[in-house]
Protein backbone atom coordinates (compact mmCIF):
# COMPACT_ATOMS: atom_id res chain seq x y z
CA UNK A 1 0.00 0.00 0.00
CA UNK A 2 1.80 3.15 -1.28
CA UNK A 3 5.05 1.46 -0.24
CA UNK A 4 4.19 2.42 3.30
CA UNK A 5 5.70 -0.78 4.70
CA UNK A 6 9.04 0.95 4.40
CA UNK A 7 9.52 3.09 7.55
CA UNK A 8 11.65 5.69 5.73
CA UNK A 9 8.97 6.25 3.11
CA UNK A 10 6.34 6.40 5.81
CA UNK A 11 8.32 9.03 7.73
CA UNK A 12 8.62 11.23 4.63
CA UNK A 13 5.00 10.72 3.62
CA UNK A 14 3.65 11.37 7.11
CA UNK A 15 5.80 14.44 7.73
CA UNK A 16 4.21 16.07 4.67
CA UNK A 17 0.70 14.93 5.53
CA UNK A 18 0.69 15.57 9.26
CA UNK A 19 0.47 19.42 9.30
CA UNK A 20 -2.53 19.30 6.93
CA UNK A 21 -4.20 16.63 9.04
CA UNK A 22 -3.67 18.67 12.18
CA UNK A 23 -5.10 21.78 10.52
CA UNK A 24 -8.18 19.85 9.37
CA UNK A 25 -8.66 18.33 12.82
CA UNK A 26 -8.35 21.67 14.56
CA UNK A 27 -10.73 23.49 12.24
CA UNK A 28 -13.27 20.67 12.43
CA UNK A 29 -13.07 20.64 16.22
CA UNK A 30 -13.49 24.40 16.47
CA UNK A 31 -16.40 24.46 14.01
CA UNK A 32 -17.97 21.50 15.76
CA UNK A 33 -17.65 23.06 19.20
CA UNK A 34 -19.06 26.36 17.92
CA UNK A 35 -22.05 24.58 16.40
CA UNK A 36 -22.59 22.56 19.56
CA UNK A 37 -22.59 25.83 21.49
CA UNK A 38 -25.27 27.23 19.19
CA UNK A 39 -27.27 24.05 18.75
CA UNK A 40 -30.76 24.13 20.29
CA UNK A 41 -31.03 22.62 23.73
CA UNK A 42 -33.04 19.51 24.32
CA UNK A 43 -36.41 20.55 25.79
CA UNK A 44 -36.17 17.88 28.48
CA UNK A 45 -32.47 17.79 29.31
CA UNK A 46 -31.54 21.44 28.75
CA UNK A 47 -27.83 22.17 28.40
CA UNK A 48 -27.10 18.65 29.60
CA UNK A 49 -27.61 17.31 26.10
CA UNK A 50 -24.39 19.01 24.98
CA UNK A 51 -22.32 16.33 26.75
CA UNK A 52 -23.61 13.87 24.20
CA UNK A 53 -21.73 15.63 21.37
CA UNK A 54 -18.55 14.66 23.21
CA UNK A 55 -19.85 11.28 24.30
CA UNK A 56 -21.28 9.73 21.14
CA UNK A 57 -18.25 10.25 18.83
CA UNK A 58 -15.95 8.89 21.55
CA UNK A 59 -18.13 5.80 21.83
CA UNK A 60 -17.96 5.31 18.06
CA UNK A 61 -14.17 5.56 18.14
CA UNK A 62 -13.90 3.24 21.14
CA UNK A 63 -15.45 0.46 19.08
CA UNK A 64 -14.06 1.57 15.71
CA UNK A 65 -10.46 1.57 16.90
CA UNK A 66 -10.76 -2.04 18.01
CA UNK A 67 -11.83 -3.05 14.50
CA UNK A 68 -9.02 -0.94 13.03
CA UNK A 69 -6.56 -2.61 15.40
CA UNK A 70 -7.78 -6.07 14.36
CA UNK A 71 -7.49 -5.22 10.65
CA UNK A 72 -4.00 -3.78 11.15
CA UNK A 73 -2.92 -6.87 13.08
CA UNK A 74 -4.23 -9.21 10.39
CA UNK A 75 -2.43 -7.17 7.73
CA UNK A 76 0.77 -7.47 9.71
CA UNK A 77 0.22 -11.19 10.26
CA UNK A 78 -0.57 -12.10 6.67
CA UNK A 79 1.70 -9.80 4.66
CA UNK A 80 4.46 -9.39 7.30
CA UNK A 81 3.85 -5.66 7.14
CA UNK A 82 5.94 -4.17 9.99
CA UNK A 83 4.18 -0.80 10.00
CA UNK A 84 0.78 -2.44 10.29
CA UNK A 85 1.91 -4.13 13.52
CA UNK A 86 3.17 -0.79 14.80
CA UNK A 87 -0.12 0.86 13.88
CA UNK A 88 -2.04 -1.81 15.81
CA UNK A 89 0.24 -1.45 18.81
CA UNK A 90 -0.09 2.32 18.91
CA UNK A 91 -3.83 2.37 18.23
CA UNK A 92 -4.54 0.41 21.41
CA UNK A 93 -3.70 3.12 23.99
CA UNK A 94 -5.63 5.68 21.93
CA UNK A 95 -8.61 3.36 21.84
CA UNK A 96 -8.37 2.82 25.58
CA UNK A 97 -8.37 6.57 26.18
CA UNK A 98 -11.44 7.11 24.00
CA UNK A 99 -13.19 4.25 25.82
CA UNK A 100 -12.37 5.87 29.16
CA UNK A 101 -13.61 9.22 27.82
CA UNK A 102 -16.88 7.60 26.78
CA UNK A 103 -17.34 6.05 30.20
CA UNK A 104 -16.47 9.27 32.06
CA UNK A 105 -18.67 11.59 29.98
CA UNK A 106 -21.42 8.99 30.21
CA UNK A 107 -21.17 9.05 33.99
CA UNK A 108 -21.29 12.86 34.06
CA UNK A 109 -24.40 12.74 31.92
CA UNK A 110 -25.92 9.86 33.87
CA UNK A 111 -25.83 11.54 37.27
CA UNK A 112 -28.26 14.38 36.39
CA UNK A 113 -30.22 12.46 33.74
CA UNK A 114 -30.69 9.06 35.37
CA UNK A 115 -29.95 10.17 38.94
CA UNK A 116 -26.98 7.86 39.34
CA UNK A 117 -23.35 7.76 38.23
CA UNK A 118 -23.36 4.18 37.16
CA UNK A 119 -25.89 1.47 36.43
CA UNK A 120 -25.07 -2.12 35.51
CA UNK A 121 -26.76 -1.73 32.19
CA UNK A 122 -25.85 -3.71 29.08
CA UNK A 123 -24.19 -0.96 27.06
CA UNK A 124 -22.26 0.50 29.97
CA UNK A 125 -21.07 -2.90 31.06
CA UNK A 126 -20.02 -4.02 27.61
CA UNK A 127 -18.04 -0.81 27.11
CA UNK A 128 -16.33 -1.39 30.45
CA UNK A 129 -15.47 -4.89 29.28
CA UNK A 130 -14.07 -3.41 26.06
CA UNK A 131 -11.88 -1.14 28.19
CA UNK A 132 -10.51 -4.18 30.03
CA UNK A 133 -9.87 -5.94 26.71
CA UNK A 134 -7.86 -2.90 25.57
CA UNK A 135 -5.82 -3.04 28.79
CA UNK A 136 -5.08 -6.73 28.25
CA UNK A 137 -3.98 -6.03 24.69
CA UNK A 138 -1.66 -3.23 25.83
CA UNK A 139 -0.26 -5.52 28.53
CA UNK A 140 0.72 -8.11 25.90
CA UNK A 141 2.89 -5.57 24.10
CA UNK A 142 4.40 -4.50 27.41
CA UNK A 143 5.35 -7.92 28.78
CA UNK A 144 6.69 -9.54 25.60
CA UNK A 145 9.95 -7.84 24.76
CA UNK A 146 10.53 -9.33 21.32
CA UNK A 147 8.27 -7.11 19.21
CA UNK A 148 7.92 -9.58 16.32
CA UNK A 149 6.75 -12.28 18.71
CA UNK A 150 4.48 -9.81 20.51
CA UNK A 151 2.83 -8.91 17.19
CA UNK A 152 2.04 -12.56 16.43
CA UNK A 153 0.61 -13.17 19.87
CA UNK A 154 -1.37 -9.92 19.83
CA UNK A 155 -2.93 -11.07 16.55
CA UNK A 156 -4.06 -14.33 18.14
CA UNK A 157 -5.54 -12.38 21.05
CA UNK A 158 -7.36 -10.00 18.71
CA UNK A 159 -8.72 -12.91 16.68
CA UNK A 160 -10.06 -14.62 19.81
CA UNK A 161 -11.50 -11.25 20.85
CA UNK A 162 -13.26 -10.79 17.52
CA UNK A 163 -15.01 -14.15 17.93
CA UNK A 164 -15.88 -13.39 21.51
CA UNK A 165 -16.87 -9.73 21.50
CA UNK A 166 -20.20 -10.31 19.73
CA UNK A 167 -20.95 -13.13 22.19
CA UNK A 168 -20.05 -10.93 25.16
CA UNK A 169 -22.11 -8.07 23.73
CA UNK A 170 -25.15 -10.24 23.12
CA UNK A 171 -25.00 -11.97 26.48
CA UNK A 172 -24.68 -8.66 28.30
CA UNK A 173 -27.56 -7.23 26.26
CA UNK A 174 -29.67 -10.19 27.17
CA UNK A 175 -28.70 -9.77 30.82
CA UNK A 176 -29.93 -6.21 31.39
CA UNK A 177 -30.81 -3.19 29.24
CA UNK A 178 -31.56 0.42 30.17
CA UNK A 179 -29.53 2.57 27.75
CA UNK A 180 -31.57 4.11 24.92
CA UNK A 181 -31.37 2.29 21.58
CA UNK A 182 -29.28 3.73 18.73
CA UNK A 183 -30.87 6.90 17.39
CA UNK A 184 -28.42 7.99 14.69
CA UNK A 185 -28.50 5.06 12.30
CA UNK A 186 -31.74 3.17 11.97
CA UNK A 187 -34.29 2.27 9.33
CA UNK A 188 -36.66 5.11 8.46
CA UNK A 189 -34.04 7.84 8.86
CA UNK A 190 -32.36 9.41 11.84
CA UNK A 191 -34.48 10.49 14.78
CA UNK A 192 -32.29 13.51 15.52
CA UNK A 193 -33.34 16.97 14.31
CA UNK A 194 -31.11 18.37 11.56
CA UNK A 195 -29.94 21.35 13.67
CA UNK A 196 -28.37 18.91 16.10
CA UNK A 197 -27.45 16.30 13.52
CA UNK A 198 -25.02 18.52 11.56
CA UNK A 199 -23.10 19.49 14.69
CA UNK A 200 -22.96 15.85 15.72
CA UNK A 201 -21.70 14.72 12.31
CA UNK A 202 -18.96 17.37 12.36
CA UNK A 203 -17.89 16.14 15.77
CA UNK A 204 -17.74 12.58 14.41
CA UNK A 205 -15.48 13.75 11.58
CA UNK A 206 -13.30 15.79 13.95
CA UNK A 207 -12.82 12.79 16.24
CA UNK A 208 -11.91 10.53 13.33
CA UNK A 209 -9.28 12.98 12.10
CA UNK A 210 -8.02 13.39 15.65
CA UNK A 211 -7.49 9.64 15.85
CA UNK A 212 -5.56 9.57 12.57
CA UNK A 213 -3.36 12.46 13.77
CA UNK A 214 -2.62 10.83 17.11
CA UNK A 215 -1.88 7.52 15.43
CA UNK A 216 0.55 9.13 12.97
CA UNK A 217 2.33 10.97 15.76
CA UNK A 218 2.71 7.93 17.95
CA UNK A 219 3.86 5.66 15.11
CA UNK A 220 6.44 8.31 14.14
CA UNK A 221 7.60 8.49 17.75
CA UNK A 222 7.99 4.74 17.85
CA UNK A 223 10.04 4.65 14.65
CA UNK A 224 12.26 7.43 15.99
CA UNK A 225 12.65 5.59 19.28
CA UNK A 226 13.71 2.41 17.48
CA UNK A 227 16.18 4.33 15.34
CA UNK A 228 17.66 6.03 18.39
CA UNK A 229 18.04 2.65 20.01
CA UNK A 230 19.71 1.14 16.94
CA UNK A 231 22.07 4.12 16.82
CA UNK A 232 22.90 3.70 20.49
CA UNK A 233 23.69 0.03 19.93
CA UNK A 234 25.96 0.91 17.01
CA UNK A 235 27.88 3.47 19.06
CA UNK A 236 28.25 0.95 21.87
CA UNK A 237 29.58 -1.66 19.46
CA UNK A 238 32.11 0.79 18.04
CA UNK A 239 33.27 1.65 21.55
CA UNK A 240 33.72 -2.01 22.39
CA UNK A 241 35.69 -2.56 19.20
CA UNK A 242 37.96 0.39 20.00
CA UNK A 243 38.56 -0.90 23.50
CA UNK A 244 39.35 -4.34 22.10
CA UNK A 245 41.78 -2.92 19.58
CA UNK A 246 43.62 -0.86 22.16
CA UNK A 247 43.92 -3.82 24.55
CA UNK A 248 45.16 -5.98 21.69
CA UNK A 249 47.74 -3.32 20.85
CA UNK A 250 48.82 -3.08 24.48
CA UNK A 251 49.16 -6.86 24.75
CA UNK A 252 51.17 -7.05 21.52
CA UNK A 253 53.43 -4.31 22.81
CA UNK A 254 54.00 -6.25 26.01
CA UNK A 255 54.80 -9.45 24.12
CA UNK A 256 57.45 -7.72 22.13
CA UNK B 1 -5.20 -42.07 20.01
CA UNK B 2 -3.10 -44.28 22.25
CA UNK B 3 -0.45 -41.60 22.64
CA UNK B 4 -3.09 -39.02 23.52
CA UNK B 5 -4.47 -41.33 26.21
CA UNK B 6 -0.95 -41.75 27.59
CA UNK B 7 -0.57 -37.98 27.65
CA UNK B 8 -3.88 -37.62 29.49
CA UNK B 9 -2.77 -40.14 32.10
CA UNK B 10 0.65 -38.52 32.46
CA UNK B 11 -0.80 -35.04 32.94
CA UNK B 12 -3.27 -36.17 35.58
CA UNK B 13 -0.66 -38.18 37.46
CA UNK B 14 1.66 -35.18 37.47
CA UNK B 15 -1.12 -32.95 38.65
CA UNK B 16 -2.33 -35.13 41.50
CA UNK B 17 1.14 -36.00 42.80
CA UNK B 18 2.73 -32.56 42.78
CA UNK B 19 2.19 -29.30 44.62
CA UNK B 20 -0.73 -30.39 46.77
CA UNK B 21 -2.60 -31.82 43.78
CA UNK B 22 -6.35 -31.61 43.95
CA UNK B 23 -6.17 -30.41 47.55
CA UNK B 24 -4.98 -26.99 46.44
CA UNK B 25 -8.06 -26.16 44.40
CA UNK B 26 -10.45 -27.66 46.96
CA UNK B 27 -8.78 -25.72 49.75
CA UNK B 28 -9.10 -22.48 47.82
CA UNK B 29 -12.76 -23.16 47.05
CA UNK B 30 -13.54 -23.97 50.67
CA UNK B 31 -11.77 -20.95 52.11
CA UNK B 32 -13.42 -18.46 49.78
CA UNK B 33 -16.85 -19.92 50.46
CA UNK B 34 -16.26 -19.49 54.19
CA UNK B 35 -15.30 -15.84 53.66
CA UNK B 36 -18.63 -14.90 52.14
CA UNK B 37 -20.90 -15.36 55.18
CA UNK B 38 -18.42 -13.28 57.18
CA UNK B 39 -18.53 -10.54 54.56
CA UNK B 40 -22.28 -10.31 53.93
CA UNK B 41 -23.57 -11.53 57.29
CA UNK B 42 -25.04 -14.90 58.32
CA UNK B 43 -28.59 -14.14 57.10
CA UNK B 44 -29.72 -17.44 55.52
CA UNK B 45 -32.29 -15.82 53.20
CA UNK B 46 -29.69 -13.48 51.74
CA UNK B 47 -27.22 -16.35 51.36
CA UNK B 48 -29.83 -18.47 49.58
CA UNK B 49 -30.40 -15.62 47.14
CA UNK B 50 -26.73 -15.13 46.28
CA UNK B 51 -25.40 -18.68 46.73
CA UNK B 52 -25.60 -19.64 43.04
CA UNK B 53 -23.67 -16.53 42.02
CA UNK B 54 -21.04 -17.02 44.73
CA UNK B 55 -20.34 -20.63 43.81
CA UNK B 56 -20.04 -19.75 40.11
CA UNK B 57 -17.63 -16.89 40.75
CA UNK B 58 -15.43 -19.07 42.94
CA UNK B 59 -15.40 -21.89 40.39
CA UNK B 60 -14.33 -19.34 37.78
CA UNK B 61 -11.53 -17.98 39.97
CA UNK B 62 -10.29 -21.46 40.91
CA UNK B 63 -9.94 -22.36 37.23
CA UNK B 64 -8.37 -19.02 36.38
CA UNK B 65 -5.77 -19.15 39.14
CA UNK B 66 -4.63 -22.62 38.14
CA UNK B 67 -4.42 -21.74 34.43
CA UNK B 68 -0.69 -21.08 34.56
CA UNK B 69 -0.06 -24.71 35.53
CA UNK B 70 -1.39 -26.08 32.23
CA UNK B 71 1.82 -25.37 30.32
CA UNK B 72 4.41 -23.80 32.65
CA UNK B 73 6.05 -26.97 34.02
CA UNK B 74 6.10 -28.65 30.62
CA UNK B 75 7.81 -25.65 29.08
CA UNK B 76 10.40 -25.60 31.81
CA UNK B 77 11.53 -29.22 31.40
CA UNK B 78 11.34 -29.03 27.62
CA UNK B 79 8.58 -31.61 27.14
CA UNK B 80 6.22 -29.01 25.69
CA UNK B 81 8.55 -28.41 22.74
CA UNK B 82 8.68 -32.14 22.07
CA UNK B 83 4.93 -32.55 22.37
CA UNK B 84 4.19 -29.69 19.99
CA UNK B 85 6.84 -30.43 17.38
CA UNK B 86 7.21 -34.22 17.44
CA UNK B 87 3.93 -35.55 18.79
CA UNK B 88 0.55 -35.92 17.10
CA UNK B 89 -1.26 -32.81 15.84
CA UNK B 90 -0.51 -29.88 18.20
CA UNK B 91 -4.21 -29.01 18.38
CA UNK B 92 -5.01 -32.53 19.63
CA UNK B 93 -2.21 -32.38 22.18
CA UNK B 94 -3.62 -29.15 23.53
CA UNK B 95 -7.16 -30.50 23.59
CA UNK B 96 -5.90 -33.47 25.60
CA UNK B 97 -4.01 -31.29 28.06
CA UNK B 98 -7.09 -29.10 28.40
CA UNK B 99 -9.29 -32.09 29.25
CA UNK B 100 -6.70 -33.41 31.70
CA UNK B 101 -6.69 -30.03 33.42
CA UNK B 102 -10.48 -29.99 33.48
CA UNK B 103 -10.68 -33.41 35.10
CA UNK B 104 -7.96 -32.54 37.59
CA UNK B 105 -9.30 -29.12 38.62
CA UNK B 106 -13.04 -29.06 38.03
CA UNK B 107 -14.02 -32.60 39.06
CA UNK B 108 -12.81 -32.28 42.68
CA UNK B 109 -14.61 -28.95 42.93
CA UNK B 110 -17.84 -30.48 41.63
CA UNK B 111 -17.51 -33.22 44.27
CA UNK B 112 -17.57 -30.78 47.18
CA UNK B 113 -20.01 -28.32 45.63
CA UNK B 114 -23.13 -30.03 47.08
CA UNK B 115 -21.80 -29.73 50.63
CA UNK B 116 -20.90 -26.07 50.23
CA UNK B 117 -24.19 -25.32 48.46
CA UNK B 118 -26.14 -26.69 51.39
CA UNK B 119 -24.04 -24.64 53.78
CA UNK B 120 -24.93 -21.55 51.75
CA UNK B 121 -28.63 -22.51 52.03
CA UNK B 122 -29.21 -23.26 48.36
CA UNK B 123 -32.63 -24.96 47.99
CA UNK B 124 -32.17 -28.73 47.77
CA UNK B 125 -33.82 -28.81 44.34
CA UNK B 126 -30.93 -26.69 43.11
CA UNK B 127 -28.19 -29.24 43.74
CA UNK B 128 -28.57 -31.33 40.59
CA UNK B 129 -28.96 -28.29 38.26
CA UNK B 130 -25.95 -26.67 39.91
CA UNK B 131 -23.73 -29.70 39.31
CA UNK B 132 -25.00 -30.20 35.76
CA UNK B 133 -24.43 -26.55 34.76
CA UNK B 134 -21.03 -26.38 36.44
CA UNK B 135 -20.01 -29.64 34.73
CA UNK B 136 -20.74 -28.10 31.33
CA UNK B 137 -19.58 -24.56 32.11
CA UNK B 138 -16.27 -25.53 33.68
CA UNK B 139 -15.17 -27.28 30.49
CA UNK B 140 -15.67 -24.04 28.56
CA UNK B 141 -13.88 -22.08 31.27
CA UNK B 142 -10.91 -24.47 31.10
CA UNK B 143 -10.79 -24.04 27.31
CA UNK B 144 -10.59 -20.24 27.63
CA UNK B 145 -8.00 -20.53 30.41
CA UNK B 146 -5.89 -22.62 28.03
CA UNK B 147 -5.84 -19.76 25.55
CA UNK B 148 -4.62 -17.36 28.23
CA UNK B 149 -2.01 -19.79 29.51
CA UNK B 150 -0.64 -20.45 26.03
CA UNK B 151 -0.39 -16.76 25.11
CA UNK B 152 1.77 -16.02 28.14
CA UNK B 153 3.53 -19.37 28.43
CA UNK B 154 7.00 -17.83 28.18
CA UNK B 155 6.36 -15.16 30.82
CA UNK B 156 7.08 -15.97 34.47
CA UNK B 157 4.46 -15.18 37.12
CA UNK B 158 1.94 -14.25 34.47
CA UNK B 159 -1.16 -15.07 36.52
CA UNK B 160 -2.37 -11.52 36.90
CA UNK B 161 -2.01 -10.70 33.23
CA UNK B 162 -3.76 -13.96 32.35
CA UNK B 163 -6.66 -12.79 34.53
CA UNK B 164 -6.75 -9.47 32.71
CA UNK B 165 -6.84 -11.23 29.33
CA UNK B 166 -9.25 -14.02 30.15
CA UNK B 167 -11.79 -12.56 32.59
CA UNK B 168 -13.65 -10.58 29.89
CA UNK B 169 -14.03 -13.82 27.92
CA UNK B 170 -15.56 -15.52 30.97
CA UNK B 171 -18.51 -13.14 31.17
CA UNK B 172 -20.86 -15.03 28.78
CA UNK B 173 -20.26 -18.35 30.54
CA UNK B 174 -20.89 -16.72 33.90
CA UNK B 175 -24.10 -15.02 32.78
CA UNK B 176 -25.61 -18.10 31.17
CA UNK B 177 -24.23 -20.50 33.76
CA UNK B 178 -25.91 -18.61 36.58
CA UNK B 179 -29.16 -18.10 34.69
CA UNK B 180 -29.29 -21.76 33.59
CA UNK B 181 -28.82 -22.85 37.19
CA UNK B 182 -31.50 -20.40 38.33
CA UNK B 183 -33.95 -21.48 35.63
CA UNK B 184 -33.58 -25.16 36.45
CA UNK B 185 -33.73 -24.59 40.20
CA UNK B 186 -36.80 -22.38 40.26
CA UNK B 187 -38.49 -24.13 37.32
CA UNK B 188 -39.38 -21.14 35.17
CA UNK B 189 -41.43 -21.41 32.00
CA UNK B 190 -38.68 -22.47 29.56
CA UNK B 191 -36.08 -24.04 31.85
CA UNK B 192 -33.72 -25.29 29.12
CA UNK B 193 -33.22 -22.07 27.11
CA UNK B 194 -30.20 -20.79 29.05
CA UNK B 195 -28.78 -24.29 29.37
CA UNK B 196 -28.65 -24.75 25.60
CA UNK B 197 -26.88 -21.41 25.19
CA UNK B 198 -24.40 -22.41 27.91
CA UNK B 199 -23.69 -25.63 26.00
CA UNK B 200 -23.26 -23.62 22.78
CA UNK B 201 -20.76 -21.25 24.42
CA UNK B 202 -18.79 -24.19 25.83
CA UNK B 203 -18.67 -25.86 22.42
CA UNK B 204 -17.49 -22.67 20.70
CA UNK B 205 -14.76 -22.24 23.31
CA UNK B 206 -13.68 -25.86 22.85
CA UNK B 207 -13.53 -25.32 19.11
CA UNK B 208 -11.54 -22.09 19.21
CA UNK B 209 -9.16 -22.87 22.08
CA UNK B 210 -6.98 -25.65 20.58
CA UNK B 211 -6.29 -23.69 17.39
CA UNK B 212 -5.58 -20.38 19.11
CA UNK B 213 -3.45 -22.03 21.78
CA UNK B 214 -1.45 -24.06 19.24
CA UNK B 215 -0.65 -20.90 17.27
CA UNK B 216 0.31 -19.03 20.44
CA UNK B 217 2.60 -21.79 21.66
CA UNK B 218 4.29 -22.07 18.29
CA UNK B 219 4.91 -18.32 18.37
CA UNK B 220 6.33 -18.61 21.87
CA UNK B 221 8.66 -21.58 21.41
Amino acid sequence: MFGLANPTKFMRFSSILLPYLMAITLSLLITGMYMVWNAPEDYLQGPLSRILYIHAPAAYLAQGIYVFMALANFTGFIWRHPLADMAAKNAAPIGAVFTALTLLTGMMWGKPAWGTWWVWDARLTSLLVLFIIYLGYIAIWQVIEDQVKAARIATILVAVGLVNIPIIKFSVDWWNTLHQPASLIKTGGSSIHSSMLIALLIMFAAYTFLFVCLLFISVRTEINRRRARAFEMRVLQQNIQQVNQSTDAALNHKDQ
Amino acid sequence: MKSLYALLKRDMTLFFRSGGGAGQAIGFYLVVVILFPFAVGPDLNLLARISIGILWVILLLAILLSAERIFADDLEDGSLTLLITAGPLPELVILTKLIAHWIAIAMPLLLITPVLAIMLNLPLGGLMPMILCMFIGSLGLCALATIGASILVAIRRANQIISLLILPLYIPTLIFGVSATNDLTFEVEKPYASLTILIAITLISLLVAPFAAAQAIKANL
